[in-house]
């Protein structure tokens, strides 16, 4: 210290750095990492704690889903649509050309088993649960889902085909986990 | 003052326009820069920066606690064990609150005896030490609250001894005691309105904690010798001087903090907390937390239920009236042989209370409390008025500078960077 303070400048391996130097780079450099190791778990208890992500899968049996019904499952708090189709619903998505489409994607992209289609119910527009489920509900121009908010119509594939919505509403990852049961998630 | 506006002298232009306009950059220069600092202090001096950052601790770590608490006498219990297991860094965020109530009573304690030793709470300051009893109390019972949340064994039952305190008053005490409760025993209304009450009265504490600051920078600090700066040869600027000492006392205390946190987070707690609350049966020895002990052995010590609250309530505030009690003009026991060794044994008198109230209440502990609560109130009310009129204090230095600096401080020698040289802006 008393050699740094005798010769200011000349200390160190590189000319023109000091010891100060090399302390204020130390002391800032302990602070930034210190900072962030505060910051780090006040954002992290943020994200879904471990009892919501245990509970991010969902069962469903659908043995008792006869062709043209709909059935709505919550799935991480978001109704999620299992619909199961009818020939002509299959046909009619299946015959739609590509450029007619706003976000193009084949039905066979968008389902495993071709009767079986599972979306997530949310509207890609602004969140609002489009009617179409119920056989009362109104199910839009294409036969799909209509969005009551902003007026979205969905085809018999949840693609969107007219409206605000900019997406197709999403797949979830889900599996058959036999015949007669699919698990969501 | 052109226009209206503060007459500025910060030179980069955003900031200068801030400041002409709301001139809190002025105020922090004035306040914690160039603030005039008498150059004494030592490392008691820290503990009023380490109280304010724990107050920001307990803040901080409490608004996200309450992001996933439920105050609810069916979940409460629950919904806290689920911050320990399933919320990410759940356990740390907690422990940190819990053992910041145990820091911050630590470092207020450390900082009230600060004051007590070296008269801080004498004339001009008698204000500023009254609204620090008033922060003190506002503590207590935030602290109080909060420890019921958790809704375990001792919550409620810590409750429900506490809440009954009130009972004792004559006449209206059985009714405000179901005020409080909400009910007719501590129940859900009582929980809600505790968290309630828990939310809210750390930010009454930051805005007391604002007027005793105010207060301070109108008399300026004490210091260990008790004797006002008389000129600026005796005072530094606050920053770098004290920002830098005060640096030093956050690290150690952070790392007292951190120890408590990772290596012993329950060892000033109660581990019959751990066990839900249950209306029907009292734990076989309730205590309250460490920094109750001393009063609720003062409680304790009286065979009567209105006279121990009374006592309890009276050995707190008795520190209202302190620098009126103590008659002596000055300030630091260093000065004051008698007082200061009367005033080291009440210390120590201090801690043997606060080791009786963790004792059951059973001989030989309640006779030594009541001993104790004697040399407790005995101090007060009768040493320090008497020693004030008999005690021969020892000479005082002439200055605060010739006590650090020596004779040589008279020939004006050549002091730090030239900064002190700056006149005084308040005497």
């Amino acid at each position: 210290m008393a050699d740094a303070l005798a010769t200011p400048g000349t200390h160190g391996d590189h000319p023109g750095s000091t010891k100060r130097d090399f302390l204020k780079l130390t002391a800032v450099a302990f602070a930034a990492v210190g900072t962030g190791a505060i910051v780090w778990p006040f954002v992290s208890q943020l994200a879904p704690a471990r009892d919501v992500l245990a509970l991010a899968s969902t069962d469903v049996d659908i043995g008792p889903i006869t062709v043209g019904q709909a059935v709505t499952v919550m799935w991480r708090g978001k109704p999620v649509f299992l619909r199961h189709r009818t020939e002509e619903e299959i046909a009619a998505a299946r015959a739609v050309p590509m450029d007619e489409l706003k976000d193009p994607a084949t039905d066979e992209s968008r389902v495993q088993r071709a009767p079986w289609l599972v979306v997530v119910g949310v509207c890609t527009h602004l969140g609002c649960i489009p009617l179409g489920q119920k056989p009362t509900d109104p199910k839009g121009d294409y036969g799909g889902w209509f969005c009551p908010c902003h007026g979205s119509h969905y085809d018999t594939s949840a693609r969107i085909r007219k409206g605000p919505a900019p997406l197709n509403l999403p797949v979830p990852g889900y599996a058959f986990t036999s015949d007669t049961a699919i698990r969501i998630g | 003052m052109a226009g209206g506006l503060h007459d500025s002298q910060i030179a980069n232009p955003v900031i200068r326009w801030i400041d002409q306009r709301l001139p809190v950059f002025t105020m922090m220069q004035k306040e914690y820069g160039v603030f005039p600092t008498p150059r004494n202090f030592n490392y008691f001096w820290n503990f009023g920066a380490l109280a304010m950052i724990n107050l920001v601790i307990m803040i901080v770590t409490g608004i996200v606690l309450a992001m996933h608490y439920t105050p609810h006498v069916t979940m409460a219990f629950d919904s806290v064990e689920r911050i320990m297991r399933d919320v990410n860094f759940g356990w740390l965020i907690r422990y940190a609150h819990a053992n910041g109530a145990s820091m911050f009573f630590i470092v207020v304690y450390i900082h009230i005896w600060r004051g007590m030793y070296y008269g801080s709470f004498k004339a001009p300051r008698e204000l500023l030490w009254m609204l620090g009893v008033v922060i003190f109390l506002l503590m207590m019972a935030t602290a109080f609250m909060g420890y019921v949340l958790p809704w375990g064994q001792m919550s409620f039952w810590g409750a429900t001894v506490i809440t009954n305190l009130f009972s004792a008053i004559p006449l209206v005490g059985d009714t405000i005691v179901t005020y409080l409760w909400g009910g007719f025993s501590v129940d859900n209304p009582t929980l809600n309105r505790f968290f309630s009450l828990h939310y809210l009265l750390p930010f009454v504490i930051t805005g007391v904690v604002f007027l005793h600051i105010a207060a301070l920078h109108i008399t300026g600090s004490n210091n260990p010798l008790g004797i006002e700066p008389k000129g600026p040869q005796d005072t530094l600027p606050f920053h770098p001087y004290y920002t830098i000492k005060d640096s030093v006392g956050i690290v150690v205390y952070l790392m007292v903090f951190a120890v408590l946190v990772f290596f012993a987070p329950n060892y000033l707690g109660h581990p019959d907390n751990y066990i839900p609350a249950n209306p029907m049966v009292t734990p076989a020895h309730i205590v309250p937390e460490w920094y109750f002990l001393p009063f609720y052995a003062i409680l304790r010590a009286v065979p009567d239920k209105l006279g121990g609250v009374l006592l309890m309530g009276g050995s707190i505030v008795l520190l209202f009236v302190l620098p009126w009690l103590d008659t002596s003009k000055v300030r630091s026991l260093r000065f004051r042989p008698i007082s200061r060794v009367l005033f080291l044994l009440w210390t120590i008198n201090f801690f043997v209370l606060m080791w009786c109230g963790a004792k059951p209440a059973e001989q030989p502990y309640v006779l030594i409390s009541q001993i104790s609560t004697m040399i407790y109130f005995g101090y007060f009310l009768v040493a320090l008025p008497l020693l004030g009129r008999f005690e021969r204090p020892l000479p005082l230095p002439e200055s605060i500078a010739v006590a650090v600096l020596g004779p040589k401080a008279l020939g004006a020698g050549p002091l730090p960077g030239g900064v002190t040289a700056k006149p005084m802006e308040k005497a």
